[in-house]
């Protein structure tokens, strides 16, 4: 009796762990790692979470997902309604679930992450929406009658999948162009297999095809359209381009030509776009050796680094010019990496590639780092050592120092403003560019960022959108 | 889904294509081309678009079968469609009336020149159009270039027919005549380009190549298809694939284009075992 008076039950900061494949199992495979909840643990993690009257995690969130209304559903194994209550405002919670960095954006703000264990919100949003599909309960709502107004829209990303849906369930006619032949962007050609099983960006996409949205692939915007074709020829009403940021950076060091030195791009898009660790069933080849150098520190260095190992690289390491605390990778990759046996060497920068006769690799000058004064990232900033050169041998080089934005929309469309990065100038509150009736979000307007960043903007622009259709107002 | 509506068996190693591609047709320029993905396992391959219909909405390609993709095409016959077909991707050729200019094409390079030259002697130009091949029957494209040009060379390397030489000992002979050449192209293999550069540097006459590096996405995201142009990175795909045939470094061209051949002779052995007719008549 005495304790059903107190006020609730005690703070319960047992987070429930999520199930992994075992690392000397999984670096043979590339099943993805994280196995998901079980329907218990989903409810046991579920229940922690406190209902806050004033749900600080909500702000977190830019997909303005109803997080303690879907976990309450939860809580109460209604699985298929906790996925439908946040498929009302994010169109991609199995994506969503699995890689957004969750970490700092809801669960940084929960109340229970100041003491140590917020609410594994992403965690339970991967499980309803896995849950969802795996019964077979997708439901398309209900539309709107059709405004007669049509968008376009511009990459098949996150930025452009999120806007889609959300048009759609306007009432706008929306049209996808896509320039590669599977749609989702980075989602499908950069995350691998492993993070983020294709078939379920598939499934994300079916269901924004089932809203009445229209994809097409193969339509290359800049090449195959222009946008004023699809503003005045192609009768669209507005245009949203999410064509992310997709130019590869190199170092411009020496030797960075050779045979087997790759962009993070081409080597992932190899593998997971084309499908080159099931080589020869599938057509398109991809190169490994035993000594494999990653450079760089962010999410995609991971990616690329743990795909050369499951590709059967014997030593695979990451080059990265700071250290640990400076890597802008997540940290739950950075711990999955160090688990699956990569090597990673700090405060190292390349210098020079060299190769054979034959214009192979066969090492990479680097030099040692030491760390200066924090530069404007507020990292603080990697110095050469001088005279510390050193050769490393290694057969694979891979570059993911990061990626800047594409050309082909910008410069066959001179009335619209670029930065002088090449980003697409855009309003963030309202997505709109410098020219009228076109908008843009994600990446080409941010510089490489989040997923979860993309689908903000994506939500952003609909509304801006909607807005322009219903009043015509600029 | 592009269908192919017509095909051409020029000679066991070589293919033409005409498939249904409306928008690609709509669009093209000479000097452009598509990337072609065979079916669902298939790789993406880069091929140009040799001529476009477009009331009938279709394009033509013409190719070497030079490894499992290619093979693989050239199985195809009307009615049967290709899983992917994008484009129109790289920069048109820059065609104006220069004068006189000289096309020189090699091998099925020859494709690729054709609606370069055809764009040439539109504008105005005098054309004189230099082509060759390793033998008689590797010829392709003779009368359509014959139909287009002020003047025509062919080589054979074995002298089975025309001129016996390469195009380059044709292309000495054009240039050290009395007539002023405004403007060269180039296309072939990397090796021939490499030695057109050489021929035609002395006469300071301006040189454009297209250049046929390895390719994934053809949109710039991907960075396989870097050469070095004057001591800079471009990417053949947007960037290009015409380029100063002066500034091209065609050996590290050469270089990369060898990147995946162990991989590549792995993937044609397994197709001829599955698909021993693609390979007939074929040594
Ligand atoms: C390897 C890798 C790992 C990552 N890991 C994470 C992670 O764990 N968590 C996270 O939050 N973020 C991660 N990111 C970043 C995240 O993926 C991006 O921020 C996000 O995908 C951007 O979305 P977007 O819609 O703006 O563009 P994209 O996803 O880049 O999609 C753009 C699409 O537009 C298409 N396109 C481009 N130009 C044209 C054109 N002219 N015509 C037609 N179509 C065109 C492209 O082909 C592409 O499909 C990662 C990125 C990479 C590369
Ligand atoms: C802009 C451009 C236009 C081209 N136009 C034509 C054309 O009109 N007709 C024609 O016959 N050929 C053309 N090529 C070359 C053609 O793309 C290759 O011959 C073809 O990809 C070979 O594929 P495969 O699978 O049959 O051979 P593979 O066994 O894959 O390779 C054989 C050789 O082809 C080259 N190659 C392989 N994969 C690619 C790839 N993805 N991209 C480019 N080259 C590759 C390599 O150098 C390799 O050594 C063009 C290339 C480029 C870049
Ligand atoms: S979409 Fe991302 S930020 Fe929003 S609730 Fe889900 S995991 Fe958190
Ligand atoms: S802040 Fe944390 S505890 Fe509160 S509602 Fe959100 S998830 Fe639940
Ligand atoms: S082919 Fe990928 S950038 Fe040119």
């Amino acid at each position: 009796m005495a304790e059903e008076k107190r006020p609730r039950k005690g703070l319960n900061l047992n987070r429930v762990d999520m199930p992994r494949q075992d690392p000397k199992e999984r670096i043979k495979n590339f099943n993805e790692v994280a196995l998901g909840y079980t329907e218990e643990m989903a409810i046991a993690e579920a229940e922690r979470c406190l209902q806050c009257k004033r749900p600080v995690c909500i702000d977190g969130c830019p997909a303005e997902v109803k997080i303690p209304e879907f976990i309450k559903l939860v809580t109460e194994g209604k699985f298929v309604e906790a996925s439908r209550k946040i498929k009302e405002t994010n169109a991609l919670p199995a994506v969503c679930g699995r890689v957004c960095p969750q970490e700092e954006q809801c669960e940084i703000l929960c109340v229970l992450h100041k003491k140590g264990a917020p609410v594994a919100i992403g965690r339970l949003e991967r499980f309803v929406a896995d849950y969802e599909a795996r019964v077979g309960a997708v439901e398309i709502p209900e539309l709107p009658p059709s405004t007669g107004k049509r968008v376009a829209v511009v990459g098949s990303g996150p930025a452009g999948l999120t806007v889609a849906a959300d048009l759609a369930l306007m009432g706008h006619e929306v049209v996808i162009f896509e320039a590669l032949h599977k749609p989702g962007g980075v989602l499908v050609y950069g995350i691998p297999e492993f993070r983020l099983p294709k078939s379920i960006v598939q499934r994300e996409v079916d269901y924004i095809q089932k809203l009445g949205v229209k994809l097409y692939c193969d339509v290359v915007i800049g090449k195959t359209f222009t946008i004023d074709d699809l503003l005045n020829e192609e009768g669209f009403d507005a245009v949203f381009l999410g064509l992310g940021a997709g130019l590869p950076w190199f170092l411009n060091i020496p030797g960075e030509n050779l045979n087997g030195v790759y962009s993070a791009n081409e080597f992932l898009t190899r593998n997971n776009l084309m499908k080159a660790y099931l080589f020869p069933e599938y057509d398109t080849p991809i190169k490994v050796g035993k000594k494999v150098a990653v450079i760089g520190g962010g999410n995609v260095a991971m990616d690329a680094v743990r795909t050369s190992l499951r590709l059967g690289a014997e030593e695979a390491h990451i080059v990265y010019r700071r250290s640990r605390v400076e890597m802008p990778a997540r940290e739950e990759e950075i711990e999955n990496a160090e688990a699956e046996g990569v090597i990673f060497d700090f405060l190292v920068n390349p210098v020079e590639i060299l190769g054979d006769e034959n214009g192979w690799v066969k090492a990479m000058k680097c030099i040692r780092m030491e760390l200066g004064e924090p530069d404007e990232s507020g990292r603080r900033r990697p110095l050469p050592i001088e005279g510390s050169e050193f050769i490393m041998e290694v057969d694979t080089v891979v570059v993911a120092i990061g990626t800047g934005a594409n050309p082909l929309v910008p410069s066959t469309t001179p009335d619209m403003e670029t930065n002088k990065w090449g980003y697409i100038v855009a309003d963030p509150e309202t997505c709109k560019t410098t020219k009228r009736g076109v908008f843009a979000g994600g990446d080409i307007i941010r510089g490489s960022a989040t997923v979860i960043l993309a689908v903000g903007d994506g939500k952003k622009a609909a509304r801006a959108i909607d807005q322009y259709l219903r009043t015509g107002e600029w | 889904m592009f269908r192919v509506v017509r095909k051409r068996e020029w000679h066991p190693t070589i293919t033409e294509l005409w498939v249904e591609a409306p928008r690609v047709a709509r669009k093209y320029r000479p000097g452009q081309f598509v990337i072609v993905r065979v079916d669902e396992k298939g790789e993406r391959v880069p091929l140009t678009v040799v001529d476009a219909n477009r009331e009938e909405g279709t394009v033509r390609l013409l190719f070497q079968k030079v490894g499992k993709s290619t093979f693989h095409l050239s199985l195809l016959n009307p009615g049967d469609a290709i899983a992917d077909v994008v484009g129109p991707m790289g920069r048109p050729t820059h065609i104006e009336d220069f004068g006189t200019v000289v096309c020189v094409g090699g091998g099925v390079g020859v494709g690729p020149l054709y609606p370069i030259a055809k764009g040439m002697k539109g504008a105005g130009n005098r054309l004189i159009s230099i082509i060759g091949a390793r033998t008689k029957e590797l010829l392709i494209l003779e009368d359509e270039m014959r139909a287009i040009s002020d003047e025509l060379i062919v080589t054979t390397d074995d002298g089975s027919y025309g001129m016996h030489g390469f195009v380059t000992d044709a292309l000495k002979q054009v240039l050290d005549r009395d007539e002023k050449v405004d403007m060269a192209v180039a296309i072939g293999p990397a090796i021939m380009m490499k030695f057109v550069a050489r021929t035609a540097e002395p006469y300071k006459v301006p040189l454009i190549v297209s250049l046929n590096s390895i390719m994934v996405d053809a949109t710039g995201m991907c960075g396989a298809c870097r050469v070095s142009v004057g001591g800079t990175t471009r990417f053949v795909c947007v960037d290009g694939p015409e380029f100063d045939g002066y500034q091209v470094d065609y050996d590290l061209l050469i270089k990369r284009q060898q990147m995946y051949l162990d991989k590549e002779k792995e993937a044609l052995e397994r197709f001829k075992r599955q698909h021993p007719e693609a390979f007939q008549g074929v040594c």
